[in-house]
């Protein structure tokens, strides 16, 4: 058996920002999901959305939660990753001043999406969009 | 688990309605036969109930005053936020007062705060723990987490409470000076919480409680004001310092803690709230969460009189007023400590919290996930008005209610209207059908 979870996350909407990941969250809640599985998907869900919100014009964030896994896929139409290998060094940050201010963007984001999850996959194209999916694996 | 909740309900007060089920942060209520229902499990006894209800139909169960009786010798912990209900400028007037109520002895819970935060330094410069830490002080944070945050049970700083240092050390320095036996000995917090109610009867992190018995700030609140206006001399009995005081209200604890790196918040929802961003990994440079159940801190208790803020203001004064004594107040602290010989390890849990696994749909993961596909169906078909009058707080907790076999779709007052207008229809319908011995289809 499968659930899916599906969620449209808005570019720039820093008041909805984590309401997704906290679904995600509730639900693995609901099912029973073990503390430490719980606390890897909330972290990377968040990180997730947040880089939806942050950097792209607007995209989905997905949650497939079978028995033995959880897949997270974030999904966004633009603007995409120039330097992907860049991108996932941490600390390195193409967030603009303001939303640093905010205390995101401090380019956290993808290495502890890499760090949090069994399994990571980025695929990225410039001016077309970013594509992460990841496997935390619940055991 | 056991969680056997001291919150009770008054029958005969309440009216059905359903403030209080709106506002539990467990979704523990439900309103059944025109009354609320509080199931044991979820409760968490923050006391949200208590303060909502507008008929005061809720109300926690503590101590009376004359179970001091059933013990040779009486020590009374009164909390810090005792100090803030009476407008007194000295500590000492308040401790005699206690005395003159039948004590024999008082042990200052403030005192005991100091101790918990001399430890809590220690642990925080330990390498093992999760950042960021989060107080254990307020009993009905601790099982929100155990509830709701499961993931953050192990963020939960394992240190005895001040209540429960405080009973301890004031049973050992009287077995010490008196040669009285333990179980002769009765230790009873004067509370403004009903939280602290069920940790004596079930303790976290403990197997048993140094506290015998817990009484209501309120039981006492007149008796005590009474017995001040007679007090002429001062003895000199307390021993505490602002900081133990200061942890009355919010941010206290904190304050005590001399760190920078802290978050305080007050309020059960807000609580929670942050729970949330700390999962998110949003509060990895915060050292310290201190999370207080009662707006405004212990002050705000639902078993406390006086105005929080008023309070609030009361625990300000007093704490800067023993500032200029703070160090002869200090070293009481440690020569506490040093007469005991207590350790980090002495104050530390002896058994590991458990999660409270209530809100889960089904232990096995695929089953859960049925119902979880259940509840959203059923879910589409409820308006999502909230409205409450079938006796569960949401829309969503009627749907895994109806689930967990606990209620029905026709309990939601939409889909019964919806079902009586068909049925209605139905019977126009048949009603204007006439048997065939009369029908005259030839005209």
């Amino acid at each position: 058996m499968l659930l899916e979870l599906e969620f449209e996350i808005e570019p720039g909407n820093f008041i909805l920002a984590g309401e997704a990941s906290s679904k995600i969250k509730e639900t693995l809640k609901k099912l029973g999901v073990k503390p430490e599985i719980l606390k890897k998907v909330a972290i990377v869900s968040y990180e997730a959305e947040m880089n939806i919100v942050i950097h792209s014009v607007g995209g989905i964030l997905k949650a497939i939660i079978s028995k033995d896994k959880i897949e997270v896929i974030a999904q966004d139409n633009g603007p995409g990753i120039e330097d992907i290998e860049l991108a996932m060094k941490e600390g390195y940050s193409t967030a603009p001043e303001e939303i640093r201010n905010l205390g995101f963007g401090a380019g956290m984001g993808l290495p502890n999406m890499k760090k949090y999850s069994d399994y990571f996959e980025i695929d990225s194209q410039k001016g077309k969009g970013t594509r992460v999916y990841m496997i935390i694996y619940n055991k | 688990m056991k969680n056997l909740h001291s919150i009770m309900l008054d029958k005969e007060k309440c009216k059905g309605c359903t403030n209080c089920i709106k506002r539990c942060p467990t979704e523990a209520i439900r309103v059944r036969n025109s009354k609320a229902r509080i199931i044991d499990q979820r409760c968490i006894d923050c006391g949200e109930c208590i303060r909502t209800c507008p008929y005061h139909a809720k109300y926690a169960i503590t101590d009376s005053l004359e179970e001091i009786n059933k013990f040779q010798y009486k020590i009374a912990l009164p909390a810090p936020s005792f100090y803030a209900q009476f407008e007194v400028d000295d500590v000492n007037k308040l401790l005699y007062a206690l005395l003159e109520l039948g004590f024999d002895d008082v042990f200052e819970v403030a005192k005991a705060a100091e101790i918990v935060t001399y430890f809590t330094k220690q642990f925080i410069l330990s390498e093992k723990n999760k950042k960021p830490i989060i107080s254990s002080a307020c009993p009905a944070v601790v099982r929100l987490i155990q509830t709701k945050f499961p993931d953050l049970i192990e963020n939960i700083l394992p240190i005895a409470s001040p209540m429960e240092v405080a009973a301890y050390i004031a049973k050992k320095k009287i077995q010490r000076e008196k040669g009285i036996e333990e179980d002769k000995i009765g230790a009873f917090f004067i509370s403004p919480c009903a939280a602290k109610m069920t940790y004596v009867n079930s303790p976290l992190g403990f197997e048993r409680s140094y506290v015998d018995g817990v009484i209501a700030i309120k039981d006492v609140y007149g008796l005590v004001r009474s017995k001040l206006r007679e007090i002429k001399d001062i003895k000199p009995l307390s021993i505490a310092s602002g900081k133990g005081i200061g942890w009355a209200a919010s941010g206290g604890e904190s304050l005590a803690l001399e760190i920078e790196e802290y978050v305080n918040v007050d309020g059960i929802h807000n609580v929670a709230k942050v729970l949330e961003e700390i999962e998110n990994g949003r509060l990895k440079d915060i050292v310290y969460f201190e999370g207080l159940a009662c707006s405004g801190g212990c002050v705000g208790g639902p078993l406390a009189v006086e105005n929080p803020y008023v309070a609030k203001n009361r625990i300000k004064r007093l704490s800067s007023k023993l500032k200029d004594k703070e160090e002869s107040l200090s070293a009481w602290t440690e020569e506490i400590i040093n007469s005991f010989s207590l350790k980090l390890e002495d104050v530390l849990f002896e058994k590991e919290l458990e999660t409270n696994p209530v809100l889960e749909l089904d232990s096995d993961i695929e089953r859960a996930m049925e119902k979880f596909e259940k509840v959203n169906n059923i879910l589409s078909m409820l308006p999502g008005l909230d409205c409450g009058a079938c006796g569960s707080p949401t829309c969503k907790t009627l749907a895994e209610d109806i689930v967990r076999g606990f209620a029905n779709d026709t309990d939601c007052i939409f889909i019964l209207r919806e079902n009586i207008k068909e049925l209605a229809n139905k019977m126009v319908e048949l009603s204007n059908k006439l048997p065939p011995s009369l029908e005259r289809n030839d005209e």
